[in-house]
């Protein structure tokens, strides 16, 4: 059995974040899921993904996140608890139907994990996603611990179907990435089985429709604001003249900080858990009679602006502040340290900072950014594009996936990338305007994500760029999910289909195809040399398994190989390739054995043919 | 109970998160208040991966630079660059086998001497316990057990809040069944390597 399936109310575990998010969902008898996977968000979904290959839950690796809430959508107007799950910038993705949902509303709960990841540890920006509950009139939860981020969820889909709207979970990394033991509570049964009822007038939004539906929105998110005033995750801790309102991690870092700094007695702490839609009363009463209140929460603004609003209806002039000079930035996240001085500086507490090493001795150390793993396809598929395009002005558009670390020296085929799904559209703007060839790289699990539409863009205005389609057979970058391309019989499930990415590239018409096996180094080069004399719209459809999941399908090979006294010194392998398999001894190059995979690209670049299986 | 803040530092791939799932397990086991977060990521593509661990009562799970008591390195390299991590009054237990990254043999940098890391390591810090764990793991009959031997040095230390009963009854219950007797040795062996 699943570890999260087990029925001990009371009995504690050390769980990951994610891991109590989908455990609160277990206990509100969620019975259904739909996602696209996103870090930091990916392992609430593995876990019910793992959970319902054993239960009558269904879940779904939805194309995207838009189709995700769609499919969560139908499922919570059939009355079904669903779970949908995605990071910060999968709700822009999902935000066309987030809107207008919102007003048609649901009749299960549908809560929406929206999970933020402040300093952008693995996203390509740190927006703040509680503008989207403003945005939408939806609610928005904001645990502050991982027993809060458990009982949040539960209780959010009790507010969900209370008001009869989504409900948004938001989190950050620090939540869904921190562990800590965790006291499950009582499962409810699932309901798995649902129905539809017809009511087209409510249902169908023609402008008509949803004049009286935004109404009704507006009169829903009155009932919210009334529920978010008596919400037990909006409370006061402490007293004192000294104001302090806070949100999510932010609030443990205040509250260790007031410790520290010996504010107890005089600093008091509204810790708002409930943050859309603003509860004003409660904010009022809170600033009434403070000297001073200080704002602590990451990213924007949010809350700083709602208390200022709460204060200026009440005519209050106290000091209110939050993010300026000397306070809180909009970037990046919190740490202790960092509260503890800005509360000290903003209340004017004396406060010596911790003595820092002093460090100024330390020799260069060499970096170590992420790079592809050894024996990646991907590095030989750059290897092939760039031999190919020798000599030409190339710009290449990447995409979202392990092939954007292609931006890094040595590889350097990189050169612009916005959002998932941007190579295939931004490679036709290139087209026109740069002035140089074009060459777009997309994954498999991207392409089905958000890149056709561009290359049904670029055939139908006929841009003239190769898109090169990196198929590895897996979503790898975010662990090894499943997409519409990949062989579930392989992983055992059975019950799905399985969608040929070279009959969709046919299908819309594209006629110069070159279909690699990008492991034969010389053979690809010249197939792709040829395809580039060719006008248009051409796809380069680079197929090789991932080597981390072909060893996890048993499907790896034990060869490694070696550099042998054939050697020249060149260091073409090296200098072109970059494989952390690869490193310089004693001026020679070699092969580390623990790491080779046996993808023979190195001994395929070698001038002296010195590279060979090692005996 | 006194706070005690521990930050572990590793290359994607040695074995980190499992390292700081155990000494949470064995927190847990010894009724010790425990707050953990890491950053995954792109830790598989062989980046650093970084482990901090509060024991006692405080409510944050993220450690700030220069408030680590304990620093536990991987590789003497990452064991350097995380000094900032470090004050004047931290125990730094580093592992002595280097991984050069792979910028090194791109001739981007040049990987320092162990002997010169380990000098400054010990010139800033309060002490430092530093072996060759791979060594001691392949001893142990599993070269992927280096979290497992500086665990066992961890333990060594007396500096966690729970004595190393806890810790080995977390490897049996947390690590997969068929490593458990090498792994069990490899923390014997980093144990006796710290004492």
């Amino acid at each position: 059995m699943h570890k999260l399936l087990e029925d001990a109310p009371g009995k504690t575990l050390l769980l990951l974040g994610n891991e109590a998010i989908a455990r609160g969902a277990i206990e509100a008898g969620v019975a259904c899921g739909a996602t696209y996977p996103g870090t930091p968000s990916s392992e609430i979904s593995l876990n019910l993904f793992q959970i319902s290959r054993e239960t009558d839950l269904y879940f779904e690796y939805s194309t995207n996140e838009k189709v995700a809430l769609e499919v969560a959508a139908a499922a919570a107007n059939c009355g079904v608890r669903t779970l949908c799950i995605m990071k910060h910038v999968g709700v822009n993705v999902a935000a066309d139907a987030l809107m207008t949902l919102a007003y048609v509303g649901i009749k299960g709960g549908l809560v929406i994990v929206s999970a933020d990841d402040p300093y952008m540890f693995s996203s390509q920006n740190e927006q703040d996603n509680r503008y989207y509950g403003k945005l939408s009139g939806l609610c928005i939860l904001e645990p502050s611990t991982l027993q809060e981020a458990k009982e949040m969820t539960v209780a959010a889909f009790d507010l969900s179907e209370k008001l009869g709207q989504p409900v948004i979970l938001r989190t950050t990394t620090r939540i869904n990435h921190s562990t800590a033991a965790i006291t499950l509570g009582p499962i409810s049964p699932r309901q798995a089985g649902g129905g539809f009822e017809k009511n087209p007038f409510m249902l169908v939004t023609v402008p008509a429709v949803s004049r009286k539906l935004h109404t009704r929105l507006l009169e829903r998110i009155e009932k919210a604001v009334a529920l978010a005033e008596q919400s037990p995750y909006n409370f006061v801790q402490g007293q004192g003249p000294l104001g302090i309102v806070t949100n999510g991690v932010s609030f443990n870092y205040v509250a260790d900080a007031v410790n520290d700094l010996k504010l107890n007695g005089r600093v008091s702490i509204l810790r708002l858990g409930f943050t859309n839609p603003a509860p004003k009363n409660l904010i009022a009463s809170f600033l009434a009679g403070k000297e001073r209140v200080l704002v602590a929460e990451e990213g924007e603004p949010f809350m700083e602006e709602m208390v200022k609003v709460a204060a200026q209806e009440k005519g209050f002039a106290l000091p209110i502040a939050g993010k300026g000079k000397e306070l809180f930035s909009h970037e990046g996240e919190f740490d202790p340290a960092l509260v503890r001085r800005v509360i000290a500086a903003y209340f004017s507490v004396l406060y010596q900072e911790p003595e820092k090493l002093e460090l100024s001795d330390l020799p260069p150390i060499p970096a170590r950014p992420p790079n592809l793993c050894a024996g990646c396809p991907h590095r030989a598929s750059f290897a092939i594009i760039k031999k190919a395009a020798k000599g030409k002005e190339v710009m290449f558009p990447t995409d979202i996936g392990c092939y954007t670390l292609g931006l890094l020296p040595p590889l350097n085929a990189a050169d612009f990338l916005i959002c998932m799904g941007s190579s295939s559209g931004t490679a036709g703007g290139f087209a026109r305007f740069s002035g140089k060839q074009v060459i777009s790289f997309i994954g498999d699990s991207t392409f089905f994500h958000s890149g056709i539409p561009g290359l049904v863009n670029a055939i139908y205005n006929n841009h003239d760029f190769t898109l090169v389609i990196l198929d590895n057979g897996t979503t790898a970058m975010t662990g090894h999910q499943p997409h519409p391309g990949v062989d579930m019989e392989a992983l055992g499930f059975g019950g799905y289909n399985r969608i040929d990415i070279e009959k969709v590239i046919r299908g819309l018409g594209v006629e110069n195809i070159a279909v690699i096996e990008p492991l034969k180094v010389k053979k690809s080069i010249k197939a792709v040399e040829e395809l580039f004399q060719k006008p248009g719209v051409k796809v380069v459809l680079s197929k090789e398994l991932c080597p981390l999941y072909a060893r996890s399908l048993g499907k790896a090979s034990n060869r490694v190989f070696a550099v042998s006294d054939k050697c020249k010194n060149h260091r073409i392998c090296v200098d072109e390739l970059g494989c952390p398999a690869m490193y310089i001894q004693d001026g020679r190059v070699k092969i580390n054995p623990g790491q080779c995979t046996g993808c023979a690209v190195c001994a395929q670049v070698c001038p002296e043919n010195a590279i060979l299986p090692a005996k | 109970m006194q706070v005690v803040r521990l930050i572990i530092v590793a290359v994607g791939g040695q074995g980190n998160l499992l390292a700081a799932k155990v000494l949470g397990e064995a927190a847990l086991f010894a009724g010790v208040p425990v707050n953990m977060s890491e950053i995954h990521g792109m830790a598989q593509r062989g980046g650093v991966v970084e482990s901090a661990i509060i024991f006692g009562n405080a409510a944050s799970s993220i450690i700030s630079d220069g408030e680590a008591d304990i620093l536990v390195g991987f590789e003497p390299a990452e064991t350097l660059r995380a000094l900032n991590r470090a004050h004047a009054d931290t125990w730094v237990i580093s592992s002595t086998s280097p991984l050069p990254p792979f910028t090194a043999a791109l001739g981007k940098g040049v990987y320092p001497k162990i002997e010169d890391m380990l000098a400054l390591m010990a010139k800033k810090t309060a002490k430092v316990i530093a072996f060759d764990a791979l060594e001691l793991a392949r001893q142990a009959n599993n070269p992927l057990a280096v979290n497992m031997v500086l665990v066992g040095a961890l333990a060594a230390t007396g500096k966690l809040p729970f004595g190393p009963e806890a810790v080995k009854k977390a490897i049996e219950t947390t690590t997969k069944e068929k490593f458990v007797p090498a792994n069990l040795k490899a923390f014997e062996l980093g144990f006796g390597a710290a004492s």
